[in-house]
């Protein structure tokens, strides 16, 4: 029965990487560009939220609803300022220029708030539980999959169903055909790193409400998002949510097996899934 | 009309000869230099050298990597385990770290390759990580926590007696001046070995690739092998630094073996400030880097910051680098690689 209980457990997990690689997927997705520093903002946009809970004393999912639209301005920025610079055939600009970002938030950030690991303070919920049959379910992971499935959900209706989408989809095929149709490329890929940067405020508030973080904690979470993003198959939305959970499914049947191997039974599940399914287990193109 | 391809320009003898006088000098320097200045130095070449291969991988293979520090690590490891667990002199051990090196290399290459562009770059560092993480469970060299080279394996180091009879120096001082002359002989190697290989076909395939990969498959070259070849010599390189780094800090663990601060982000600096795509480019990029790092170090946080920056500026603005930004001006070149056409009109 242990089995059953890690399993649904590695599932919930899944959920929370999920999160953390909705953001990147969504943004591969229209512009075929990786941006390291996707881990490093979400850490970001973490203490955006500590800090408004703390300074103003709100609850956790009001801060988030401040945090949300200020981090679409960041991304925004960022794209219209320096990405859109660097997007082109070329792909060592924007790898470098976001490897550099990566390095500059993450020690910006340990000067501003030290390296001491925060929590963002949820409350009774922090340890609220509920039983299914014979495995118990803490209230926090199960919100975080919720989050997680309608996130998917949402983006993949704001993809399929709306203006904005098409606008993605013809960018994401053809930039030059569709600036003929009056879209401008550059503006729209700064909506999408914007929505790409709320995503990351969502999975910024489970990330801080569910563990510890501090500034460094950047880079680990974006492998776990790559992981998910690859194993999934690049472009899809729903196939990123699978890849979580293979990942947190994964890092929980290991750490059940052996604590040290948590991590490292993740990276093998992805290199298995590497070896067998090279292009993810839902590429894009099947859709 | 007659025509003949040209490397190199009607000065490239007087750059050679400036170059051999500075190695010379450099190699000179144990019997005059301070021992702190060797320890500098040390530092230099051995980035230097990460750079170079890290350059010859991204700025002329085409790939990204993020996960050099596996093959650091691996190196590093390599003479660990040669010295503590088979008694293998630790110089002799830098033979063990890059055929440790080499096989990591073949592994990982399985996967990585399946991965493009960007997500080679992800990939590469997935791999790195399952290294660490590996190693780190290793107990025989210490598990997590790492290991010291054992005394006697450094006092029995090649060269160190030699070193100590002919300068007088006592034996930690001479344990330097051999690191500090393997550190010298594998950048002039390093830098040696991948100009000769870029005025080598190799070099034209690689620029062929880089500039438009369509025709060059088109005229037969098989990218996917030149590619991996670019991969295992990078990392053989790593691995031989990544030796030498180790031997001569005498303590290694998984975080600073495989540390990817160190071994990757840092080089990845030195080489887009410098001038991505160039062997001059590395050589300006760890100068300014070393530079840097002596004004700055004690800010900690701030001169990561300030690198972090640099880079992106130069990413941003100056896309070759500062070197790119003087040869672009004057057309210069201390390793001209660049094939220039010469055509002239028949007398006849």
């Amino acid at each position: 029965m242990i089995w059953v209980d890690t399993l649904v457990q590695g599932i919930l997990l899944g959920g929370l990487y999920a999160l953390f690689a909705a953001g990147l997927s969504l943004v591969f997705g229209i512009m075929r560009v990786v941006n390291l520093a996707h881990g490093d903002l979400i850490v970001m946009a973490a203490y955006l939220i500590l800090v408004l809970v703390t300074a103003l004393n709100l609850s956790p999912f009001v801060a988030l609803l401040l945090a949300a639209p200020l981090m679409f301005g960041v991304g925004w920025l960022l794209q219209q300022m320096v990405l859109n610079r660097t997007v082109g055939a070329d792909v060592l600009p924007p790898l470098l220029v976001t490897f550099g970002l990566s390095v500059v938030i993450q020690n910006a950030l340990l000067e501003g708030f030290n390296a001491d690991s925060r929590r963002i303070p949820a409350g009774s919920l922090e340890i609220a539980s509920f039983s299914v049959g014979p495995v118990t379910i803490g209230v926090m992971p199960a919100l975080t999959f919720a989050t997680a499935i309608l996130v998917t959900l949402a983006l993949q209706l704001i993809f399929y169903r709306t203006a904005l989408g098409r606008a993605f989809r013809a960018t994401s095929d053809d930039p030059d055909t569709a600036s003929l149709m009056g879209i401008r490329p550059g503006n729209i890929f700064a909506v999408a790193t914007g929505l790409g940067m709320v995503v990351a405020a969502i999975a910024a508030l489970y990330l801080g409400m569910r563990a510890n973080f501090d500034p460094t904690i950047g880079p680990a979470r974006l492998i776990y998002a790559f992981e998910a993003v690859i194993i999934g198959g690049m472009g899809s939305l729903w196939g990123t949510l699978i890849g979580g959970i293979v990942i947190g499914v994964a890092q929980t049947m290991g750490a059940a097996i052996n604590p040290e191997w948590q991590i490292l039974s993740g990276h093998l599940a992805f290199l298995v899934i590497l070896l067998v399914r090279p292009r993810g287990l839902f590429p894009a193109g099947g859709r | 009309m007659r025509y003949r391809v040209q490397t190199g320009h009607g000065s490239s003898w007087v750059v050679a000869l400036v170059v051999l006088v500075i190695v010379i000098v450099f190699a000179a320097l144990p019997f005059f230099g301070s021992r702190s200045l060797m320890q500098d130095l040390f530092f230099v070449f051995t980035m230097l050298t990460l750079a170079q291969f890290w350059n010859l991988l991204a700025g002329y293979g085409g790939l990204v990597s993020v996960g050099q520090q596996m093959f650091v690590g691996a190196g590093a490891y390599g003479v660990f385990a040669a010295a503590i667990l088979w008694g293998i002199n630790p110089v002799a051990g830098l033979a063990v770290s890059a055929l440790a090196a080499l096989v990591l290399a073949l592994v990982s290459a399985v996967f990585v390759f399946r991965l493009n562009d960007a997500y080679f770059a992800i990939g590469t560092w997935v791999v790195a990580e399952v290294a660490r993480l590996s190693f780190a469970q290793w107990k025989a060299v210490g598990g997590g926590t790492g290991t010291s080279l054992p005394r006697e394996a450094r006092r029995n180091m090649w060269g160190t007696e030699w070193v100590e009879e002919v300068t007088g120096l006592r034996a930690a001082a001479a344990m330097d001046v051999v690191s500090y002359w393997l550190a010298l002989g594998l950048v002039v190697a390093t830098i040696g070995g991948i100009y000769w290989l870029m005025r080598r076909r190799t070099g034209l395939a690689l620029a062929a690739m880089r500039d438009n990969p369509q025709a060059a498959a088109s005229v037969g070259l098989d990218a996917r092998r030149i590619k991996l070849a670019v991969y295992v010599i990078s990392a053989v390189g790593a691995g031989i630094a990544g030796g030498l780094i180790f031997m001569q800090n005498g303590r290694v663990s998984p975080d600073s073996a495989f540390s990817v601060i160190d071994w990757t982000a840092y080089v990845i600096f030195i080489v887009v400030i410098g001038g991505i795509g160039t062997i001059e480019g590395p050589i300006i990029g760890v100068i300014i880097f070393f530079l840097l790092q002596s004004l700055l170090a004690d800010l900690g946080t701030w001169y990561l910051m300030v690198l972090g920056f640099l880079g992106i500026l130069v990413m941003l603005f100056a896309p070759r680098g500062l070197w790119g930004l003087i040869s672009g001006r004057t057309g210069f070149a201390l390793f001209p690689i660049q094939r220039r056409l010469k055509l002239k009109e028949r007398e006849d």
